[in-house]
């Protein structure tokens, strides 16, 4: 069985039945002994969860998924796996594409896989099938500069597949890009991640955005950026453009909106 | 008003003048010097024969093309002296830049230690250091060396310095995630990185070892193996042989021009597939 198919998800499972992935306990981190960039933040993450951290800037959303990513240490509190953490378990997608411009398409790809001592030559097939995910193929071959900056940021999400990870981090990564383009990213983000059956934590600024793609919204304050609320969207996968002209796509920003207001409206 | 489909396929004035530009631009670059060359050197001549200027003060353009034919054995064997001092200099300063360049970036010890003392031999003029040089070195052409090298590593230096250090944020957060190596950093990040920093200081350093080359020689004198250009320069100028000095000149400068040529193009190849400056825009 390959590995694909036994990562897949099972339907349907409800959120408070998901084993956990990782937490976040009362993590704090403050920036040069002054700036408080993240508060008594606590965060269960469930396997197979969709969580968008929504937030107005310097709420500490970026913050929180650094410390995730471990490239930042909590100046109190801890970030735990659940069970052992392995290379390559985690996937990172940043706002930029972040490619190098010096490589092809292939070969951004491949990185991940480079940096773990693997040959092109074993990879050529998991990276031919996961440029075929992200609907790449056939570009194999092209630099960075040759695609536009939806095709910039597929490869850049094709990197953070490849190595197969069980958590996706996603940095505000629709941000720059048009609205079409974002849609479609969107529509396309859903179905990899219901074909690969992995967890992912999104950041975005975007109300609309959050309630589409995930099933878990955790909405933060800043100065000092902390969590107010944790709303659930309580939608079945898959979703598509029906949802998005659904009344309760409708409420469920609403809702959330009405939250972010409160997270804005209590910075001090 | 016409209907769209009905008016004829035709480029507008504003896209044709941009064609025209471009296309002057095309031949204006190779064409251009080269006709400017051609009046100086034929107002040069005219000049000689307008005024009846002794050779031994202005010689004539085709009597320095004579002294160069004439001298071609002497003048090679000069050539390819300067050429070997120039380019061994500049496989020096790649070799001591590019090693010290990633020493820096490895230790920020080593960096803070050393730097200093690479600006100021760098800001030091080389005549004034070539004569002491001379003294401790008992080889000319070591000594020629060391004031070419001297001269060009500053630049590979700085600029790979810079280069290593302008990887971009986010891939360096990256390849922290996914648990690279130092060398790994160094080898598909930094160094890709440095590239095009590090050719442009090549192509510095190109020019600065010729110039490097001719000035040592010029302190150290004639004697010793052989003669450079420069020496051919200085013997031509003792014995007033004014066309021997501008051939020699001429070929210096030529050499100079063959440098950078090779080096831009060395770069234009390693950069054309994805580097921002090799790549032709439209419009």
């Amino acid at each position: 069985m390959t590995r694909l198919a036994r990562l897949q998800e099972p339907p349907m499972t409800s959120l408070a039945d998901r084993p956990e992935l990782l937490r976040m306990s009362r993590v704090d981190k403050t920036f040069g002994g002054t700036v408080v960039a993240l508060k008594d933040m606590s965060l269960r993450v469930n396997q197979g969860d969709f969580i968008s951290l929504l937030g107005p800037s310097g709420c500490g959303k970026s913050t929180a998924l650094r410390l995730i990513a471990g490239l930042l240490t909590p100046t109190a509190g801890a970030t735990r796996w659940a069970g052992e953490q392995k290379s390559g378990d985690l996937g990172v997608v940043f706002q930029e594409p972040t490619l190098m411009p010096w490589a092809t398409v292939e070969q951004n790809v491949w990185l991940p896989m480079r940096l773990r001592g693997k040959t092109f030559g074993e990879m050529r097939e998991d990276i031919s099938r996961t440029l075929g995910l992200v609907g790449l193929s056939g570009f194999e071959g092209a630099y960075p500069r040759e695609l536009s900056g939806g095709m910039k940021m597929r490869v850049s999400i094709a990197r953070a597949l490849v190595t197969k990870p069980r958590l996706i981090l996603m940095d505000e990564p629709f941000a720059a890009l048009d609205e079409i383009t974002r849609f479609k990213l969107n529509n396309d983000l859903l179905a990899m991640k219901s074909q690969i059956g992995c967890t992912v934590i999104f950041v975005t600024h975007s109300v609309f955005e959050s309630v589409f793609l995930s099933d878990r919204i955790v909405v933060m304050a800043a100065r000092p950026g902390r969590v107010i609320r944790e709303l659930t969207v309580e939608q079945p996968y898959p979703r598509d453009e029906a949802f998005r002209t659904s009344s309760e796509y409708a409420a469920y920003c609403r809702e959330t909106s009405e939250a972010l207001h409160q997270a804005m409206g209590e910075a001090a | 008003m016409k209907d769209l489909a009905e008016m004829p396929v035709e480029i507008d004035a504003d896209e044709r003048a941009r064609l025209n530009r471009a296309k002057f631009e095309r031949w204006g670059t190779y064409a251009l010097p080269v006709i400017v060359m051609a009046l100086m050197i034929l107002f040069w001549d005219r000049i000689v024969v307008w005024y009846d200027i002794k050779h031994y003060i202005l010689p004539s353009p085709g009597r320095v093309l004579d002294s160069l034919i004439e001298g071609r054995a002497v003048f090679f064997d000069a050539w390819v002296l300067t050429l070997a001092v120039t380019a061994a200099a500049l496989a020096l300063a790649v070799i001591f830049g590019v090693g010290l360049a990633v020493m820096f970036t490895q230790s920020r010890l080593v960096e803070m230690s050393l730097y200093p003392y690479a600006v100021i031999l760098q800001v030091t003029p080389v005549v004034s250091i070539a004569p002491l040089i001379f003294i401790y070195v008992d080889s000319k052409i070591a000594g020629l060396l060391i004031c070419a090298w001297i001269v060009a590593f500053f630049p590979v230096l700085s600029n790979t310095t810079l280069g290593l250090n302008s990887a971009d944020h986010n891939l360096r957060d990256l390849f922290r995630i996914y648990g690279a190596t130092r060398w790994q950093r160094l080898r598909y990040l930094q160094l890709p990185s440095a590239l095009p920093y590090f050719l442009g200081g090549l192509r510095i350093a190109g020019g600065l070892s010729l110039i490097g080359a001719v000035v040592a020689e010029l302190v150290a004198g004639s004697g010793g193996i052989g003669v450079g250009l420069a020496g051919l320069i200085q013997e031509a100028g003792y014995r007033l042989n004014i066309a021997r000095m501008f051939a020699a000149l001429i070929l210096i400068a030529a050499t100079g021009i063959a440098i950078f040529a090779l080096l831009s193009f060395v770069s234009h190849l390693l950069l054309r597939k994805w580097h921002e400056s090799a790549i032709k825009r439209e419009g």
